[in-house]
C-alpha cells in the first residue's frame, strides 16, 4: 500500500470537511466499541482484568524476549505438521511469495479473510495484476474493497462509512434493489459471497497469533468468513508479522481472554479457528498450507525504545478510546495502521521522515495506554519518536527554536520575569472588552482553526510573581 | 507542620495568578506553612513533550534546586505535577546523580486537591470565604492529573465541602479537551475540533460553570466557548471555587 502519511496534515483537513465522515466518525465514538469494553471489565471485575492485562503483557514480553527461538520452534513444529513456512524480510517479498505460490499451483481466485500484512503489502492489486482474483470476505473489508478503499479500523475496517453508502454501494456492484435493512444487506454479501467461497482455490487468511508449540496459526473473526477461508480452498496461506509468535496454548488463550473483550468487549469472539498443517489425506481441506512471516522493520524494533510496541495484538482499543481517531477517521493517517498505535508503527514500518506528523499529531491524552490488553505505553512511545525527530532534524527549525528560546528564557528568572512582565501587560492591552484575544504571536492555529477556532482569554495583566512580590514587600514595611 | 512549597506553574504565573493566590490560601488553611520560591519559571514539559530533553532537563535541574528543602511541592496543575512526579525520573540516565534528587522531589509533588486530601487531611473548608449564591458545576478531569496521577475524586470530594456548589457531570468527562500544549497551535483544527466536542458536552450538563484543575484546558475551554458565543458560562480553576473567589469578576 503506498503510504500517505506525509500528508496528515491535508488528510486531516479534508476529513474535518467531510460532513458525512464526521457524522459516521460521531456515531462510533459515541455509542460504539468502547462503551462495549466498558461493560465486558465490568462483568469480568475490574481488579480481575487488571491481573489478566499484566499476564498478557508477561506472555508478550516472554515471547519478544527470545523471539528467534519460539520463531524457530514454531517453524519446526509446523513444518513437522507439513506446513511450509516461508519468511519474507519485507512487505514487498512476501507479496512476491504469494504470488509465486498461485503461479506453482495454478490458482485463480483468492478468497480472503482480513490480514493487515496484506494491506501493507499492497497484495490484492498484485493478486488482480497476474489474473488472480482476490475476494475480501470479511464483511468490512469486503465493502472497502468495492469502494477501493483502505481499511480506515485495525477490527472495524469500514467503520468510517453509513448504512446509507453500504447500501449505495452494494446496490451498483450486486443490482437489483436498493437493500436499506442491515439484514438485509448482510444477507445480500453472504449470498454474494459464498459463490466465492465455493469456487476460490485460494485461501488468504492473516493470523492473530502464531503457536510455537503446535505449529498452528490462529485467527479470531465473528462471521465465520475465516473459517471458510482456511478450510474451503485446496491452498491456504496465512500471512503474518513475525512478532506474532506466542510460545504455549495456554498463552494463547489468556491473550484471547483480553484481545476480545479489549476489541469488541466480547467474552470470546463468535469464531476461534485454528490451523495446523494441511489437510491429512482422507479428509476434506486445503492440500497445501504455507505460513509467510513477514519482518517488514519489526526485527529492527527490538531491543529499542521501540519494543514494547511489538506487543500489540491488533485489539483496537487505542483507536476506539483516541480523540484525535475520533475526529480525523484512519484514513487521515495515511497507511495500514491509523491511530495511536499507528503513530508509532507506520513510523516504524515506513520511516520517521515519511510520516513526521504522526508522533506529532495526538495530545498525549494516555486514553490508549490505559485500556491497552497489553500495556504499551503508548504516549512514551510519542514522546520517543518525537525525540527521534528532533535528534534527525525533522522538526521546523522555528519550533525548534521557540522550544529553546523558552528554556533558555526560563532558565534565567530576572529576564523572565522582566520579559513575562511586559509581554502580560502588551497581551492585555490588545484583549477586546470580553478580555478575549483574537490573535495571538506565533499563535495562528489556536485562533485561525477550520471549525473558526478559539480566542486566547487574555492575561490578567501582573503576574503571581510580581503581585505576590508587591504584597510581601507591604507586609514587611 | 506541613511545610509545602507552591509551584504556581508558568501558566498561572501569567495568565491567572488569582488562582496561584487561591491556591495559597488553601494551603494555608489546610495548616501548612507555604513557602514560593521567588525566582520559580517553569517545570520543563513544554521542552519534554517536544521532545527536547535537554531544554527539559535544565529546567528540571533549576526547579529540583529551588524546591528540594521543601518537604512537598505542590502545583495547582495535573499535568505540571505528572511532569514532576512521573517524568522527572526518567529525564535522567540511571548513573546521573540528578537522577536521585529527581526522584526524591517526584516523592514529594502532589497535585493540589491530592495534597489537600490525602496529605493535608481536609475535612472542612470552615475558614474560607462562604459562596454567597449557588453555584451547579460540571468537573472536566484533565487528562494528566486523572490518568497519570489518579485525581478523580479528590476535587469532587473538596467541592463537596462547599455548601453552594452542586455538581452537575457531563458526558465524557474524562475525554480530553484538545490542548496537548503545543499540540492546540500545531494541529489548530483538530484542536479546535475537540474543544467543540468538550464544549458541547459542558452546555449540554447546563452547569454553570465548568471547573478543572488545569490552565491549558482551562484557556482552551473557555476560548471556545467564547468563541461559540457561549459568554456565560464560567470557567474556573477548582481551587477558586474551594477558597471563594468564584465570585470575583
Amino acid at each position: 500500500m503506498k503510504a500517505q502519511s506525509i500528508h496528515f496534515k491535508s488528510r486531516a483537513a479534508a476529513a474535518l470537511d467531510n460532513a458525512v465522515l464526521q457524522d459516521n466518525l460521531r456515531r462510533f465514538s459515541s455509542g460504539g466499541l468502547a462503551q462495549l469494553r466498558s461493560n465486558a471489565v465490568q462483568a469480568y471485575g475490574p481488579a480481575a482484568f487488571e491481573e489478566l492485562r499484566d499476564a498478557a503483557q508477561g506472555i508478550r514480553n516472554r515471547a519478544l524476549a527470545n523471539l528467534d527461538a519460539w520463531i524457530e520452534r514454531f517453524e519446526r513444529e509446523a513444518v513437522r505438521r507439513g506446513a511450509t513456512v516461508l519468511f519474507a524480510e519485507t512487505a514487498e517479498q512476501a507479496r512476491d511469495l504469494v504470488l509465486d505460490i498461485a503461479r506453482r499451483h495454478g490458482l485463480k481466485k483468492a478468497v480472503k479473510s482480513k490480514s493487515m500484512l496484506s494491506e501493507e503489502a499492497g497484495l490484492n492489486d498484485a493478486l488482480d495484476g497476474v489474473g488472480v482474483q482476490p475476494v475480501e470476505t470479511d464483511l468490512g473489508e469486503y465493502i472497502i474493497q468495492l469502494a477501493r478503499e483502505a481499511p480506515s479500523h485495525i477490527i472495524a475496517p469500514a467503520v468510517h462509512k453509513s448504512r446509507d453508502q453500504v447500501s449505495d454501494l452494494f446496490q451498483q456492484h450486486h443490482g437489483g434493489a436498493r437493500k436499506t435493512a442491515i439484514t438485509e444487506l448482510t444477507r445480500e454479501a453472504r449470498e454474494a459471497l459464498r459463490r466465492h467461497f465455493l469456487s476460490a482455490d485460494l485461501g488468504i487468511s492473516g493470523g492473530n497469533f502464531l503457536v510455537a508449540e503446535t505449529g498452528s496459526g490462529a485467527i479470531v473473526t465473528n462471521e465465520g468468513n475465516g473459517r471458510m477461508v482456511t478450510t474451503l480452498p485446496g491452498v491456504h496461506v496465512c500471512i503474518t508479522g513475525i512478532e506474532k509468535v506466542v510460545p504455549t496454548l495456554e498463552d494463547f488463550s489468556t491473550l484471547l481472554r483480553v484481545l476480545t473483550r479489549s476489541a469488541t468487549g466480547q467474552p470470546i469472539s463468535n469464531y476461534v479457528s485454528f490451523f495446523t498443517g494441511p489437510a491429512a489425506a482422507d479428509t476434506e481441506g486445503p492440500r497445501h498450507m504455507y505460513f509467510i512471516l513477514v519482518d517488514g522493520g519489526r526485527s529492527a524494533m527490538l531491543g529499542t525504545d521501540l519494543q514494547d510496541m511489538l506487543r500489540c495484538i491488533r485489539c483496537g482499543a487505542c483507536q476506539n478510546h483516541c480523540p484525535v481517531y475520533q475526529t480525523v477517521g484512519g484514513h487521515a493517517y495515511g497507511w495500514v495502521y491509523a491511530g495511536p498505535m499507528g503513530s508509532v508503527l507506520t513510523p516504524a514500518f515506513i520511516g520517521l521522515e515519511n510520516s513526521p506528523d504522526l508522533p506529532q499529531a495526538a495530545t498525549l491524552c494516555a486514553a490508549c495506554s490505559v485500556v491497552c490488553p497489553v500495556k504499551i505505553p503508548l504516549p512514551d512511545l510519542l514522546r520517543n519518536l518525537r525525540e527521534k525527530e528532533i535528534d534527525r532534524g525533522l522538526r521546523p527549525w522555528y519550533e525548534v527554536l521557540g522550544i529553546r528560546l523558552w528554556s533558555w528564557f526560563a532558565q534565567r528568572p530576572m529576564l523572565y520575569a522582566l520579559a513575562t512582565k511586559l509581554a502580560m501587560r502588551l497581551l492585555r492591552t490588545m484583549a477586546n472588552q470580553r478580555g478575549m484575544l483574537s490573535w495571538l504571536p506565533f499563535g495562528s492555529g489556536w485562533t485561525k482553526a477550520r471549525n473558526g477556532g478559539r480566542f486566547m482569554p487574555a492575561p490578567a495583566g501582573k503576574t503571581f510573581r510580581e503581585q505576590y512580590a508587591a504584597s510581601k514587600r507591604s507586609k514587611g514595611a | 507542620m506541613l511545610r509545602v512549597g507552591l509551584f504556581v506553574t508558568c501558566l498561572v504565573d501569567m495568565m491567572r495568578p488569582r488562582i496561584g493566590f487561591a491556591a495559597l490560601r488553601l494551603l494555608e488553611q489546610a495548616g501548612c506553612s507555604v513557602t514560593v520560591p521567588a525566582a520559580q519559571t517553569c517545570c520543563g514539559q513544554p521542552g519534554w513533550n517536544a521532545g527536547h530533553r535537554a531544554s527539559a532537563q535544565a529546567l528540571a535541574k533549576k526547579l529540583i534546586a529551588e524546591f528540594e528543602s521543601c518537604d512537598y511541592v505542590v502545583p495547582p496543575s495535573g499535568s505540571c505535577s505528572g511532569m514532576l512526579r512521573v517524568h522527572y525520573p526518567e529525564l535522567f540516565a540511571a548513573d546521573d546523580p540528578w537522577r536521585e534528587r529527581a526522584r526524591t522531589l517526584a516523592a514529594r509533588s502532589w497535585e493540589l486537591t491530592d495534597f489537600l486530601v490525602n496529605v493535608a487531611g481536609v475535612k472542612n473548608l470552615k475558614n474560607l470565604p462562604e459562596n454567597p449564591t449557588r453555584l451547579t458545576a460540571t468537573y472536566h478531569d484533565s487528562c494528566s492529573g486523572l490518568r497519570e496521577l489518579g485525581v478523580k475524586t479528590q476535587p469532587r470530594t473538596l467541592l463537596a465541602l462547599r455548601p453552594g456548589v452542586e455538581l452537575r457531570e457531563m458526558a465524557e468527562c474524562e475525554t480530553c479537551c484538545g490542548f496537548g500544549g503545543t499540540f492546540s497551535v500545531k494541529y489548530g483544527d483538530i484542536s479546535s475540533a475537540l474543544a467543540e466536542r468538550k464544549c458541547a458536552n459542558i452546555a449540554a450538563s447546563g452547569a454553570q460553570a465548568v471547573v478543572l484543575g488545569d490552565l491549558g484546558c482551562m484557556l482552551n475551554i473557555e476560548g471556545r466557548l467564547r468563541k461559540r458565543g457561549d459568554l456565560d458560562t464560567k470557567v474556573l480553576h477548582v481551587a477558586e471555587v474551594l477558597a471563594g473567589e468564584d465570585q470575583l469578576p
